[in-house]
């Protein structure tokens, strides 16, 4: 998207005239070619991350080595697009040079923000490479105008992702008064727990999320089929068991179905959902989120092109000053995109509390 | 050996905040007894999962601290370790501005506030580096407990680096996660506003099973934690020799009192590990033992010390 497309005047009635920032959408890039596609479906901004423990989605074939990065950014910036490099993990002690060399990396090739969670790491970025833009990570879990202010007196974020607990109401008190730019997902799976502060996949594996940037590793993940169920296990716990031709999501810890004292087995953290907040483009633009992100980086280049250029159409549409029920034909594609084909808004609504 | 070798630093027991939603009666009883009884050196009194439960417990609170410092403990005041909205900010810092001692952050929102001015760090703030700590040392903590998830060889690697005291929590169910989500409400089919309390009802969690019928997790509230109970009488050792004196118990409803004289007897070298687990598994009945974390295996596994590092001191 251009600077002129960027850029375009408001039209609702009575509002000032003041040029609107139409919100960047902010597209997973597991690999290359689904940093091409996302960029080619028309997203602003890719994020990704190296093939290492540096990055929150360390799974098997994903990711990006230093060159494919250099590569990723050619592209990008070729084309007025960004990228910026998720090094979200904690660095661990006696080690941190791996960290610290994801971070120079990024810098050295020109990445246009870095995203970190580790105040070791934020710190090491900001004294490093001054000029380097840093984003705090959804694994910070800044969930305050107090914790976010803290990060930017010390460490000079220019933006935070959101995590995922606040109303929309609260969006907006929240930027009206923090000095910094707010990114918030709009698409994708959702974790119940605060990011970055949760210990239940390594309870069960062994390996820490925080440390290993997996959580429920697929080589702890198994299938037995017991009586015509399908039994998931991660480790030794079994996380949910399906019927016959009931479609069996991904057995993340916090998404499957246990016995919570004697009450029947359910989904005792959450129902494993996928968000899709599309109806709240228009408002979360007003309340001043200057990016949307879709969550995925695990998923495939087809469904990154298809996720962006539905919310390409949705936001650009909404900036027009259009109704969204006039693009029935994106929504129904993000609704048939949404995993385990339940949607759900998320924190976004009133009265989830 | 003519070397005059400096002495070890006395090591140090930490009673950790109460986790659970205990009736306030209850808890201050427990306190007092804490107080009059048991041999720790440090106690962290304050609610550390759910603003919601705070009231109850306020009008309490000055005579337990009174009762603990008469008593000769330390009292650390922690925090909440999810500050969520502005009325848990002005909470945080009413009690920041009143403490009489040190303050415990568990949230970085509580760490601003802090900053300047000696506080200690809780196990909720993530700290897996020595570039981590050191800026948080930088800002004004004097301790730090790390999260219980840490392995040893992380602990130690820390510990060397250090420049002040680290902790790490040697008994209890160990937290696992927090949330903005109330689950003990959810399970009860109401609203977090509308909870009930439902937490109440659990004084050590709620046990949350597999389909399979294993025992798994404890559901409290906002958070969740281990079903298995972490002890790591074994690793007292290993962990005093890598430079760690300071030892966090976590109270469960078993006798807290007896539990910190058994972790006492070993750290001074009067009873066998071996023997004190043996004596701790009937104070805490329910409670099956785990030390997978320090062994960077499942956390919910019991490693046997004989497969463990036999760095016994």
């Amino acid at each position: 998207m251009s600077e002129a497309q960027t850029l375009s005047e408001a039209r609702g009635p009575g509002d000032a005239p003041a040029p609107m920032m139409i919100p960047e959408i902010v597209a997973p890039g597991g690999t290359p070619a689904a940093l091409v596609a996302a960029i080619d479906a028309g997203a602003d901004t890719v994020y990704c991350g190296f093939r290492d423990a540096t990055n929150a989605r360390n799974y098997p074939g994903l990711n990006f080595t230093p060159e494919d990065l250099k590569e990723g950014l050619a592209y990008a910036h070729a084309r007025g697009r960004k990228v910026n490099v998720a090094i979200n993990t904690y660095a661990s002690a006696g080690n941190t040079k791996l960290w610290h060399a994801a971070i120079d990396t990024a810098a050295g090739l020109g990445a246009d923000a870095v995203i970190m969670a580790d105040i070791g790491l934020l710190d090491y970025a900001a004294r490093t490479h001054p000029k380097l833009r840093r984003h705090l990570s959804v694994q910070a879990g800044a969930s305050t105008v107090a914790s976010i202010e803290y990060y930017y007196e010390f460490f000079g974020i220019s933006r935070m992702i959101l995590p995922r607990m606040f109303t929309l109401d609260e969006i907006a008190e929240l930027k009206s008064r923090v000095p910094v730019e707010i990114e918030c997902f709009i698409f994708g799976s959702l974790s119940p727990m605060t990011e970055g502060r949760c210990s239940m996949s390594a309870y069960a594996t062994g390996r820490s999320p925080n440390l290993c940037g997996v959580c429920s590793p697929a080589e702890h993940v198994r299938y037995d089929t017991v009586d015509g169920e399908l039994l998931c296990r991660l480790g030794d716990f079994v996380t949910n068991s399906f019927g016959a031709g009931e479609p069996a999501g991904y057995p993340t810890v916090c998404k499957g179905r246990y016995i919570a004292g004697d009450a029947d087995p359910a989904y005792i953290f959450e129902e494993p959902e996928c968000l899709n907040a599309a109806q709240y483009i228009g408002t979360l633009r007003r309340a001043g989120i200057c990016a949307f992100k879709i969550e995925g980086r695990q998923r495939g280049r087809f469904y990154v092109a298809e996720v962006v250029a539905a919310f390409r159409e949705l936001i650009d549409a909404e900036a027009r000053g259009e109704k969204l029920d006039r693009h029935a034909a994106a929504l129904e594609r993000l609704r048939r995109l949404a995993e385990g084909g339940e949607e759900t808004s998320g924190a976004f609504r009133k009265g989830w509390r | 050996m003519a070397d005059v070798i400096s002495p070890r630093p006395v090591p140090q027991l930490v009673l950790g905040p109460v986790l659970f939603h205990w009736p306030a009666e209850a808890l201050r009883d427990f306190y007092f007894r804490i107080a009059d009884e048991a041999g720790y050196d440090s106690v962290c009194v304050g609610e550390v999962v759910c603003s919601k439960r705070m009231p109850f417990f306020e009008d309490y609170l000055p005579e337990v601290v009174a009762r603990l410092r008469r008593a000769g403990k330390e009292v650390v005041l922690s925090s909440l370790s999810l500050v969520s909205d502005e009325r848990e900010i002005t909470a945080m810092r009413a009690l920041v501005a009143s403490a009489p001692g040190l303050v415990e952050a568990n949230d970085v929102a509580v760490l601003r506030d802090l900053r300047g001015r000696p506080h200690a760090v809780g196990p909720f703030v993530n700290i897996y580096n020595e570039d981590a700590l050191a800026f948080l040392v930088s800002q004004g903590a004097v301790r730090a407990c790390l999260n219980p998830e840490l392995p040893g060889s992380l602990i130690a690697d820390l510990a060397r680096m250090s420049s002040v005291p680290l902790e790490v929590m040697v008994f209890g169910r160990v937290p696992l996660a927090i949330s903005a989500r109330c689950f003990s409400a959810r399970a009860e089919d109401r609203t977090k506003d509308g909870c009930q309390f439902a937490c109440k009802a659990d004084p050590d969690g709620r046990p949350v099973r597999t389909i399979e019928d294993m025992p798994f997790l404890a559901m409290n509230g906002l958070q969740t934690l281990s079903y298995t109970c972490v002890n790591l009488m074994h690793e007292l050792a290993p962990m005093r020799a890598a430079g760690v004196h300071r030892f966090r118990l976590s109270p469960q409803t078993g006798d807290m009192v007896a539990t910190a004289a058994l972790f006492r007897d070993v750290l001074e070298e009067r009873l066998e590990p071996a023997a004190a687990v043996q004596r701790l598994g009937p104070l805490h009945p329910d409670l099956p033992f785990a030390n997978g974390f320090y062994y960077a295996a499942p956390g919910h596994q019991f490693v046997e010390p004989a497969r463990a590092q036999p760095a016994l001191v």
